[in-house]
């Protein structure tokens, strides 16, 4: 390996008085104090959330207003602070959604355990649970801090979907009973 | 304006209003500029600073509420009810009595230097300038230097009172620092007065006669001694800085290597009457800087204040002229209090040897050359 000498010439006379550096460096503090500043005056202004932000999760509605979630429980066994708890339920015959398998009688997620790891997004299978832009959760008791379902569907609101896999199925088991193939 | 009645008033009342009234003006700027230090921090790292405080029953008010509270003035008072109000513990391991009188010391010095510092002239009947001040006396600068120095005891005694370490190392440091550059700040004044003492006229140490004699007409009369002396300005400025422990001279605080120096054990009021003592050093130390160097109430090189107040007519007027130049000079004093605040952004601290070094081998010889060489210069211009 080559050694590369270093050549460290002396200070001048004028760097060994300090005056020429303090002099710019004046003038690099007198440019910041002129320039505008960088801080976010936070309650008033609020900090531009990146469309992949991941904050508070949240159930979701698709287009038609059905509520996605099956209450399949991945997303409470997958849970690592188990934050989650379902309670799942029936869906009525009567409903227009009575094709759908089940749905959440109750759907609580604990805020205070919540570690916005986002596993439960990636594991729903019917991507009803997802992880929005909101960023700041306060409560003054515990009990405000579990979002219950009405909570979270109110946060979630409406999601596109490009599927609607359970009104494919059934219009397929229609056709399959009419007689088609499908 | 009928002042008769002020000066049909005992002298000594006199003398007590014209006191406090001084102190009633720098001890509430020496307390802003506690504020104007954090606004001026927070600018120079690109914050706004602080900015919240307002009380409840103000928040309402349009346009001149909003910019104090901008300012942070609210935020000044809120501290400083903090400070008087909040508990005031004394350590047991301490010695009670010096512990509690060294800042009462350190306030002492700070307040006193101020009285015989001109701030303001104005013309009195028979034409004659006459400053505004409050112990007009010859030996003035001499005053000034043997009081300020005495501001060091407060911090010896309190480093030493605290028993324990990084106080005592605190204080060890600013009584080392105090020594090594009162010498240069000395020597550095020296070609002025010797300027100023022309052989023939009266031998003189007062810090109005050195404004006096830059407010002369003429190319030389009129010059500021800050062009006439840069060195001897450039030394007394570096000194100053370390007389008051400012940064990058702070050795005595010195947060990083002697967690808060001779303040460590101290809190509450106690702890803010050092900070106030040091910002009154600041002022008295600018305002020295200023009169020696910077013409005083003149408001630019080569045109005096008398100039000024022929243009504006103001000589029949003492009330209006010495408003007016007590205002120059304090604005020029409160510059140098920003100045004092931006170099503490510019510079890192110097290491303790490099405070020694620069003291003694760099300062003290520079300002002997200088005091030699102007000390020859003036001996040449009084031969020819």
């Amino acid at each position: 390996m080559a050694i590369i000498p270093v050549d460290r010439r002396p200070l001048s006379f004028a760097e060994r008085t300090y005056l020429p550096q303090i002099i710019s460096g004046l003038s690099t503090t007198w440019k910041r104090l002129v320039a505008p500043k960088e801080t976010l005056e936070y309650p008033e202004q609020r900090p531009e959330i990146p469309a992949n932000y991941r904050g508070v999760p949240t159930l979701v509605k698709d287009p038609h207003g059905r509520e996605k979630c099956v209450s399949c429980q991945l997303c409470e066994f997958v849970c690592p602070p188990k934050a989650i708890r379902i309670t799942p339920g029936d869906i009525p015959a009567d409903s227009e959604n009575a094709h759908v398998e089940k749905a959440p009688k109750e759907f609580e997620i604990d805020m205070l355990r919540c570690i916005f790891c986002g596993l439960c997004q990636e594991v729903c299978p019917e991507e009803a649970i997802w992880l929005q832009k909101q960023y700041s959760m306060t409560g003054y008791t515990r009990a405000e801090m579990v979002n219950d379902k009405q909570r979270l569907y109110e946060l979630g609101g409406t999601l596109p979907d490009d599927h609607f896999k359970w009104d494919r199925k059934k219009e397929a088991e229609e056709a399959a009973a009419q007689g088609g193939h499908h | 304006m009928d002042l008769s009645i002020y000066f049909n008033l005992p002298l000594w009342l006199r003398l007590a209003i014209q006191g406090a009234a001084v102190i009633a003006v720098l001890f509430p700027i020496a307390a802003a500029c506690s504020m104007a230090e954090r606004k001026i921090s927070a600018w120079i790292q690109g914050r706004p600073g602080p900015n919240r405080t307002v009380p409840p029953f103000l928040a309402g008010i349009p346009i001149i509420v909003p910019i104090l509270q901008n300012l942070g003035l609210f935020q000044l008072a809120a501290d400083g009810g903090k400070f008087v109000f909040k508990e005031d513990p004394i350590p047991g391991h301490v010695n009670k009595l010096y512990f509690v009188l060294a800042p009462i010391l350190s306030m002492i010095p700070a307040l006193t230097t101020i009285s015989v510092v001109p701030f303001g002239a104005y013309f009195d009947k028979a034409g004659e300038l006459v400053p505004i001040i409050l112990a007009n006396v010859d030996v003035g600068l001499l005053a000034v230097f043997a009081v300020a120095s005495l501001g060091v005891y407060a911090i010896i005694l309190a480093g030493w009172a605290s028993n324990s370490k990084y106080p005592f190392l605190g204080a060890v440091r600013a009584s080392a620092q105090l020594i090594s550059y009162e010498l240069s700040m000395t020597l550095s004044v020296l070609p002025v007065f010797l300027w100023v003492n022309v052989p023939g006229g009266m031998g003189t140490l007062s810090l109005f006669d050195v404004v006096q004699s830059q407010s002369q007409p003429g190319l030389w009369g009129g010059m500021w001694y800050v062009f006439l002396m840069p060195v001897s300005a450039f030394v007394f400025l570096v000194a100053l800085f370390a007389e008051t422990n400012r940064l990058p001279f702070d050795m005595a605080e010195c947060e990083a290597d002697l967690v808060g120096g001779f303040h460590t054990e101290y809190g509450a009021f106690k702890w803010s009457l050092f900070f106030v003592a040091e910002y009154c050093h600041m002022i008295v130390g600018s305002a020295v800087f200023v009169l020696l160097f910077l013409g005083g109430w003149n408001p630019l090189p080569w045109i005096p204040l008398s100039m000024v107040s022929d243009w504006l007519s103001l000589g029949d007027n003492p009330v209006l002229l010495g408003a007016l130049a007590t205002v120059l000079f304090i604005g020029k004093v409160l510059f140098f209090i920003f100045f004092f605040m931006w170099v503490r952004w510019t510079l890192p601290r110097f290491r303790y040897d490099q405070v020694m070094k620069i003291g003694w081998q760099k300062l003290l010889p520079l300002s002997i050359g200088n005091l030699v060489f102007y000390a020859v210069v003036i001996a040449l211009l009084e031969r020819f």
